[in-house]
């Protein structure tokens, strides 16, 4: 019981991410009708605006270690100590969360160059072309980010106050035994407050209700003389925030490096796909069932039975599904059903 | 047997292909491209896009698994080459043949589906092997560091025959060494066949089907024709090719590792295919020919030879330009690739064909209009 | 000693949610007749005829071609079966070239729904060269052999469709509106090839609106509407039925 909790608590952080990113590729697929390879890029540019963030605040200066007295010693201070004291420590500890202050314009910033400059041109085209013309842009941005950042993985930790674990298990009344870290924790209660968000704004605002609309029915929207265009770029550009905000609050479990936008970009079309291409919903139960899924086939038990089923479990599941029900787990009915 | 009758454009197509291939190892040394290893890459990717435009030139479906068959290739060729002979041709027949069925199953359960769906299975197809290959199946593939053909391997044709294997193992063609030019005439005589066999393709009623399947695969059902067997052989034949190349690969250096066969990987065939011109004959074999040569190139710029190259500018404008063009040469090489596989399909989808056969219309009609 | 009885459509129901397209349709078709199915939108016209090439399958009934089930089979099974479709807007292949458009279905014809035929050129393919520029001369197309589809105007497009179906030598055509949205002249023409394929003997079942085409060619006629069949007969006896001018007259009204 123990071990079961776990790998759901483990799953579901997970599956936050999937979630996350598979709810803005959904976004774009059902109401731009693009496939967006360069989505996962996203997820890892949001990661590097934490990164980014972090290594701003932390800007330092040589200054002469007082503390070593038989030589002359030297050491980095961020200027953010010098300035603010201990406030200034504090600010650099919260780096990660602060960073999603920036991370909003920021990726907003380039889902709109991305939309206006690159994206819009391909509505019209195959999704072949889409496909590969956004694969190539993937490969741009993240050897960009490597080529400015180098090639290994970043650390980025949480905030000191939750970089422990919390005793889930003495909360819900079962073992003492049963730990899980704060901060994932909180990466969980986080994206469920964005996609609470976005299925707000879709649900109460007249905006949202166009978006809707353009989803179940772009052409008859079109008819009713809507202009269902214009909304394309603030939509996308929802997307790309959510995608980058699941990166921001992720690189304390996973210290970011270039490739984590195509390791999770191939997870999260499996996601969409199983949950449904063009359900909202279906993209986020898929995103945390999958996540679950996954952390239960990397439990021992289950290995010693089918070794390395966790590397392949999703996609398995992902055959399954496309072969006996192509629209997923909640697509609706006749959504690219061949 | 039917002779094949090709029309005489096609006879001079693969006389002066062949002649050229054949005769690389000369014409190609002032563009520095003489030496045998890139001659192989060569001909290993020339055939590994042949193959692929078979599928996604012609019937327009696109794969992202094809890098599996060429892992499955290469692998099986090395364990071929562990088991039973040092002698390439069981090695290459095998490989191929693995990667057939391969290609068979995978084929099989993809295209049940068309589109953007077909593409996401092959994909997570090619993810599955190639995790498989990397942490799961390591007794056959030997996950991360690669399999390697061994001085102490069984080779139990090879002892039938008592051929003995002397200095490290290298792959043979009956006592000719495959590396080095023999090795590139090996590949270089595989990339002419593929290429015959594809000319036959496209010249064939199947291939006339392959492409109306691609213009109107719904209207080809309602025509009278069962669209599923011809899409799974025309899936299987590209992921033979792929298949082969992946053989041609060990044979040239006996190594198999599984970053071959990530889906990224496939990228980059595609990306040859669609520079050359997908669906056009010629056309991915120049795309082949073109990215490997210009990596090559590329790949080998580092700092300073570039601050040596821009050395005739102004210090500070030499210094700018460099930091501009940095980030494009040595291990940025993939940037220019994917930079270059965007300015493709935004602005030349056709491919380089499509781009010489604008300019010879420009230059052809140019004598009309003066005549006028 | 009737007529062979070709196309049997027995019992046939098809309905969508909540939308009853069709109810209880019994028809039969004869051998070497044309025989016109008439009625007003949304009377269920197209789904019959897509019930009856395979696209879609009817919840109740079956339909029989010579005796064979078709309900339930594959299209192309439908196709190489004898029955071939018209669509109404035309399903070319726009890359290929005119030329190319009508060998595809001859190469159906032939070779049937599946060949491996890598090994021979297509210009060894003189029998299947020769039957599509036959058709196509017939056509008036043949002048553009070499055009590729895509280019062609509406109506020229239209004419191919017809050619790629007449190229299979159907035992059965059916016509999607073939007039449909053609100017009087093109209809006329339209009107005289059907003519001559009905010399040849050709059974042919055609959905139209166009009462004049329907009045000319149609050896019999049934009504549809709502979904069911509620005159048939020879012309003569559906131009004056009460029934179908009231449902007819009825569409009127109401728009």
């Amino acid at each position: 019981m123990d071990a079961i909790l776990l790998q759901i608590l483990n799953g579901l952080d997970k599956g936050g991410a999937y979630a996350l990113i598979a709810l803005g590729l959904t976004l774009v697929f059902g109401t731009l009708g693009v496939v967006n390879f360069a989505h996962g890029a996203l997820f890892m540019l949001g990661a590097f605006c934490a990164v980014t963030f972090q290594k701003i605040l932390t800007i330092s200066v040589k200054v002469k270690d007082e503390s070593v007295t038989f030589f002359d010693a030297y050491k980095e201070v961020p200027y953010l100590e010098i300035w603010w004291g201990d406030t200034g420590l504090a600010i650099i500890d919260w780096a990660v969360p602060l960073s999603i202050f920036m991370a909003i314009p920021v990726m907003l910033l380039i889902g709109l160059l991305m939309e206006r400059g690159l994206i819009q041109y391909f509505y019209k085209r195959t999704h072949a072309e889409q496909i590969l013309v956004t694969f190539g842009l993937a490969i741009v941005l993240q050897e960009i980010v490597k080529s400015f950042f180098g090639a290994n993985p970043i650390p980025t930790p949480a905030p000191d106050i939750v970089a422990g674990s919390a005793a889930v298990g003495s909360w819900l009344g079962l073992s003492d035994n049963i730990v899980y870290p704060y901060w994932r924790l909180i990466y969980l209660a986080f994206s469920l407050l964005v996609i609470f968000a976005v299925f707000a704004f879709l649900q109460f605002t007249t905006f949202g209700m166009v978006v809707r609309a353009g989803m179940s029915d772009r052409e008859t929207v079109g008819l009713l003389g809507i202009n269902i265009e214009r909304r394309f770029t603030i939509v996308f550009g929802i997307a790309t925030v959510v995608a980058g905000l699941a990166g921001v609050m992720y690189t304390p479990i996973l210290p970011p490096d270039y490739h984590i936008g195509m390791d999770f970009l191939v997870l999260s079309f499996v996601v969409v796909v199983v949950g449904g291409m063009g359900s909202l919903p279906g993209a986020v139960s898929a995103g945390f069932l999958l996540g679950i899924l996954q952390s239960f086939a990397s439990m021992n038990e289950v290995k010693s039975i089918f070794p390395g089923i966790d590397q392949i479990i999703i996609y398995l599941v992902a055959v399954v599904v496309l072969l006996v029900r192509p629209r997923g787990l909640m697509g609706r009915k006749g959504v690219m059903e061949d | 047997m039917k002779m094949f009758k090709l029309s005489s454009k096609d006879m001079m197509l693969m006389l002066v292909l062949s002649a050229a291939v054949l005769t690389m190892p000369i014409w190609l040394v002032p563009f520095g491209a003489g030496y045998p290893d890139l001659m192989q890459k060569f001909a290993i990717f020339g055939l590994f896009a042949v193959g692929f435009n078979i599928l996604f030139g012609l019937t327009g479906y696109l794969s992202f698994g094809h890098a599996a068959f060429l892992g499955v290739g290469s692998y099986t060729a090395v364990w071929s080459f562990k088991l039973l002979s040092m002698n390439v041709l069981p090695a290459v027949m095998l490989g191929t043949i693995v990667a057939g069925l391969f290609a068979v199953l995978i084929g099989y359960v993809s295209l049940r589906r068309t589109g953007i769906y077909f593409s996401i299975l092959t994909l997570a197809f090619a993810q599955m092997c190639y995790n498989l290959a990397y942490s799961v199946l390591t007794p056959i593939t030997n996950g991360e560091t690669g399999l390697r053909v061994l001085r102490d391997d069984p080779r139990v044709l090879d002892n039938m025959f008592g051929v003995v294997q002397e200095g490290s193992p290298v792959g043979s063609l009956f006592g000719v060494n495959m590396q080095g030019y023999p090795g590139f005439y090996f590949c270089a005589v595989m990339l002419l066949i593929g290429f015959f066999i594809s000319l036959l393709i496209f010249r064939s009623p199947f291939g006339m089907k392959l492409i109306a399947i691609k213009s109107n695969q719904n209207r080809m059902r309602y025509t009278g024709f069962n669209t599923r067997p011809y899409l799974l052989i025309a899936f299987v034949i590209s992921g033979m090719y792929a298949g082969l190349s992946g053989t041609l690969m060990a044979v040239t250096d006996p190594l198999a590792g599984a970053e071959r066969m990530q889906w990224t990987a496939s990228g980059e065939v595609v990306l040859m295919t669609i520079l050359g011109g997908m669906g056009t004959l010629t056309g991915p074999l120049f795309g082949a020919v073109l990215i490997k040569y210009f990596e090559n190139i590329f790949s080998a710029f580092n700092e300073s030879s570039l601050l040596e190259i821009f050395s005739f500018l102004p210090e500070p404008l030499q210094h700018f330009v460099v930091t501009i063009v940095h980030p494009f040469v040595g291990e940025g090489w993939h940037l220019t690739l994917g930079a270059l596989f965007m300015i493709i399909v935004i602005f030349l989808p056709g491919g380089l064909v499509e781009g010489f056969g604008r300019l010879s219309k420009k230059f052809k009609s140019k004598p009309t209009q003066k005549s006028e | 000693m009737g007529n062979n009885i070709v196309l049997d459509i027995a019992y046939v129901d098809k309905s969508f949610g909540g939308l009853q397209a069709l109810s209880n349709i019994n028809l039969q078709i004869e051998e070497g007749k044309t025989h016109a199915i008439i009625g007003p939108n949304g009377a269920g016209k197209s789904t019959l005829l897509n019930v009856c090439i395979g696209r879609i399958a009817p919840d109740r009934g079956t339909v029989t071609f010579n005796g064979e089930l078709i309900t339930g089979k594959q299209p192309h099974e439908i196709n190489q079966a004898g029955v071939v479709r018209v669509f109404q807007t035309p399903e070319i292949f726009p890359e290929l070239t005119v030329l190319e458009n009508v060998m595809i279905p001859a190469f159906a014809k032939r070779d049937g729904s599946f060949k491996f035929n890598a090994f021979s050129l297509l210009s060894d393919e003189t029998d299947i060269v020769a039957d599509a520029e036959h058709v196509l001369d017939d056509m008036g197309l043949l002048g553009q052999s070499a055009h590729v589809a895509g280019s062609m105007s509406r109506g020229d497009k239209r004419r191919l469709e017809l050619a790629m179906g007449l190229v299979q030598h159907p035992k059965l055509l059916l016509l999607d509106e073939p007039t449909a949205g053609m100017s009087r002249a093109d209809t006329n023409a339209t009107i005289d090839t059907l003519k001559r394929i009905k010399e040849r003997g050709m059974t042919k079942v055609i959905i139209e609106h166009d009462m004049h085409v329907v009045f000319s060619l149609a050896d019999k006629i049934t009504v549809l509407a709502q979904g069911m069949i509620i005159a048939e007969g020879a012309p003569e006896e559906i131009r004056g039925n009460p029934k179908v001018q009231e449902a007819y007259l009825g569409e009127s009204t109401d728009e």
